[in-house]
C-alpha cells in the first residue's frame, strides 16, 4: 500500500456505507489527502459504487450491497468462496490508495463571496464587534482578511465547513438560536465562519449577507462551493448587492 | 390529467427511490420511507421500480381519478376505500373515471404508496421525482400535495396497457395479492435489528446493554426527516468532540440529551452526534412503518448477517417480480 495512506483505517457505516479514516482533526494536509482519495473514487468506480462524501478527516463511500455482490457472483470463479460486499469494497478502496500521486496537488479555486456587511442584513455584527472591543469595521477588516478553505460541504446544501478565520473574531453562538435565517447570511459561530444556503433556524452569530446563491439546483454542480475551495470575503455597499440581486432576475 | 386531489391529508408527496450522487454537495437523498412498498406498487403496475408514486403519511388523504387508470396501493393499511368500499391493496386494480380514493385511518403501518401504471408525468429534478421538501424542490413544485393540484400520470408501457385491458375486460379485480409478511412489518411493536455503530464502543456499558436491552418508544418528533426516540438515557463513557461527517438512513444518532435519533429518508447528509448504532437497510422499510408511540426493541447482529438480510430481501423482491410476470401470461 502507498505510504501515503498507511494510516487508513476502513469501517462500515451500516450495511451499504463505509468510512475511510484517513488522519485525526482538521488540517490542510489530511485535507488534501480526502480530496485525493475523493478524485481516485469518483474517476474508478467500482460496480455498485453509489457516492462519496468527504469530511474533514475521512471520505464516507455509498455502496449497492446488492449490486456488489451480484457483479461478484456473475464473475466468480467456480472454486472461489464469494467475499461479502463489504470485503469486496474495502479491497476496492484498498486498490485506490495505490494509485494516489502524492506529487499531485490540488489547486483550489479561489471564490470571492461579496457580503454587504452590517445593517438588517448582518444584525450580529455590532454584538460581535462589543464582544472583542472593536470597531465594527475592524470586525469586518479580519473577516475579508483571510482566505478561508472549504474543508468539507454538509447540514445544507452548499453549507461551507470553512477553517481559517482569524480567531481575533471567534464568537460564541447566539444563546437563543434564530427561528429563521434568510439564505445568504454570513455567520461566525466559535472560530467557525459559514455563509446559510437555505432558510433555516440557526444559532450563529449574522455579520452579513452575500447577494449569491449558494444552492442552484438547476446548474451542475449544484453549489457555488465544494470541498476544497478557498474563500475571500469581499465588502459590498448596499448598491453593489442591489445589482448582484438585479443581474441575476 | 388524471388524479385531483381533493384532500392533502397530513402529508402526501411524490417520492422515487431517492436522489444520489449530490450528498458531497449537500443534497439530501430523500425518497420513499419505506423503498419495498413502493418498488413492488411499481412493479405491480408495470413500472421501473424507481419511478416516482405518491407517498400518504397516516391518513386524510382523497383524489379523485378523472380517467380510468391502472394503480397499485402498497405500504401500511390506511383503510383505502374506493367510493366508499374498501378497495383490495398490493395487487394492480383498475381504477374508474370519477372514482375516489380515500385514506380514512391507519390501520396498519403508517404510510401508503399509490403507484399509477405510467407512472407520474413530472421532470425529474438532478435525476430524481422524489420532493426535497425544505430546499422546495423535486416532486410536483418542491412541496407536498395540496387540495386541487393535479398530477399528470405517464405513458402507459406494452406492460401495463396490457394489465389495463384485462382489467378493463373483466371488470373485476384480479383474486391475486402479493404477501409482503416477510418484506415488510406493520406492526407497531417491533424488533428491529441493528449494527454497532462507528461510536459504540465510546459509551459506557450501562448505556451499552441497555440500548440492546430496553424498549425505545417512538415520539411524535417523527417525520421523515428523523426519528426521536425516548426511553433510558444513553450516555459516553467520556466526553469527546466528534467532526461532522458522512451518516446515512438509518444511522442511530446520540445528542447529549442521551436520547436517540434515527435519520431517515429526508436526513442530512452529514451529522455530528455519536453514532451508537446502524439500522439494518433490511429493517429500514419496517421502521418506516411505525407510528408514533410504537415500542422498537434494538436487537444487535453482524455486520455480516446485516448483508445476508438484505440479499435475502432482494430475493424476496426477484420472486415477486417473476411470480407477477408469471400471472401476467
Amino acid at each position: 500500500m502507498n505510504h501515503f495512506f498507511t494510516d487508513a483505517i476502513i469501517k462500515p457505516l451500516g450495511d451499504s456505507a463505509l468510512i475511510v479514516q484517513i488522519g485525526e482533526g482538521i488540517s490542510p494536509s489530511i485535507h488534501q489527502k480526502v480530496q485525493a482519495l475523493s478524485v481516485l473514487v469518483n474517476n474508478y468506480p467500482f460496480d455498485g459504487f453509489v457516492e462519496s462524501v468527504p469530511a474533514f478527516n475521512n471520505i464516507t463511500i455509498h455502496y449497492d450491497p446488492v449490486v456488489v455482490y451480484q457483479t461478484q457472483m456473475k464473475n466468480l470463479v467456480s472454486n472461489h468462496f464469494p467475499l461479502t460486499p463489504f470485503q469486496i469494497v474495502s479491497s476496492k478502496v484498498n486498490e485506490l490508495f495505490q494509485y494516489i500521486d502524492e506529487t499531485q496537488n490540488f489547486a483550489a479555486r479561489l471564490v470571492e463571496i461579496p457580503v454587504l456587511y452590517g445593517g438588517e442584513y448582518g444584525p450580529d455584527l455590532d454584538y460581535v464587534a462589543s464582544y472583542h472591543k472593536i470597531s465594527a469595521e475592524e470586525v469586518i477588516r479580519i473577516h475579508t482578511q483571510c482566505e478561508c478553505l472549504v474543508y468539507m460541504i454538509g447540514f445544507a446544501p452548499g453549507f461551507p465547513f470553512m477553517g481559517g478565520m482569524n480567531e481575533e473574531i471567534a464568537t460564541p453562538r447566539r444563546e437563543t438560536p434564530r427561528l429563521s435565517i434568510t439564505p445568504g447570511s454570513v455567520g461566525i459561530a466559535g472560530k467557525q465562519t459559514g455563509i446559510y444556503p437555505l432558510e433555516t433556524p440557526g444559532g450563529w452569530q449574522i455579520i452579513g449577507r452575500t447577494p449569491l446563491d449558494l444552492f442552484r439546483p438547476d446548474l451542475s454542480p449544484p453549489t457555488l462551493l465544494q470541498a476544497g475551495d478557498k474563500i475571500k470575503f469581499v465588502q459590498i455597499s448596499p448598491e453593489e448587492y442591489n445589482e448582484y440581486k438585479e443581474r441575476k432576475q | 390529467m388524471t388524479v385531483r386531489v381533493l384532500n392533502k391529508g397530513l402529508l402526501t408527496s411524490i417520492q422515487d427511490l431517492g436522489r444520489y450522487g449530490l450528498q458531497k454537495y449537500g443534497v439530501i437523498v430523500s425518497g420513499a420511507m419505506d423503498k419495498y412498498s413502493l418498488r413492488v406498487a411499481n412493479i405491480l403496475v408495470g413500472n421501473k421500480e424507481n419511478e416516482g408514486a405518491l407517498e400518504i403519511t397516516l391518513l386524510g388523504t382523497s383524489l379523485q381519478f378523472e380517467n380510468d387508470r391502472v394503480i397499485a396501493i402498497t405500504g401500511g393499511d390506511l383503510f383505502a376505500t374506493i367510493d366508499g368500499e374498501r378497495v383490495a391493496t398490493w395487487r394492480p386494480i383498475l381504477v374508474r373515471k370519477g372514482s375516489i380514493l380515500q385514506f380514512k385511518s391507519p390501520l396498519k403501518g403508517c404510510r401508503a404508496y399509490v403507484a399509477l401504471a405510467g407512472g407520474i408525468a413530472i421532470p425529474e429534478v438532478m435525476g430524481s421525482k422524489s420532493t426535497y421538501l425544505r430546499a422546495g424542490i423535486g416532486g410536483f413544485n418542491g412541496r407536498a400535495l395540496q387540495k386541487d393540484d393535479v398530477i399528470e400520470s405517464g405513458v402507459m408501457n406494452k406492460f401495463s396497457t396490457s394489465l389495463f385491458n384485462k382489467l378493463d375486460k373483466r371488470n373485476a379485480d384480479f383474486k391475486w395479492t402479493v404477501n409482503y409478511d416477510a418484506l415488510v412489518n406493520l406492526q407497531q411493536t417491533q424488533t428491529i435489528r441493528v449494527i454497532r455503530g462507528t461510536e459504540f464502543n465510546r459509551f459506557d456499558e450501562k448505556s451499552k446493554r441497555t440500548f440492546f436491552n430496553e424498549p425505545y418508544t417512538l415520539t411524535t418528533q417523527a417525520d421523515r426527516m428523523g426519528y426521536r426516540m425516548e426511553g433510558p438515557p444513553l450516555s459516553l463513557a467520556e466526553k469527546f468532540e466528534l467532526l461532522s461527517e458522512g451518516v446515512t438512513h438509518g444511522t442511530i444518532q446520540v445528542p447529549p440529551n442521551g436520547q436517540p435519533i434515527i435519520l431517515m429518508a429526508d436526513r442530512q447528509t452529514t451529522g455530528g452526534y455519536p453514532k451508537i448504532g446502524q439500522i439494518i437497510s433490511a429493517d429500514l422499510p419496517s421502521l418506516a412503518q411505525l407510528q408514533p408511540t410504537a415500542k422498537i426493541h434494538f436487537k444487535q447482529i453482524s455486520h455480516e448477517e446485516a448483508e445476508t438480510e438484505l440479499l435475502k430481501k432482494e430475493q424476496i423482491i426477484n420472486e415477486i417480480k417473476i411470480g407477477i410476470r408469471f400471472k401476467r401470461l
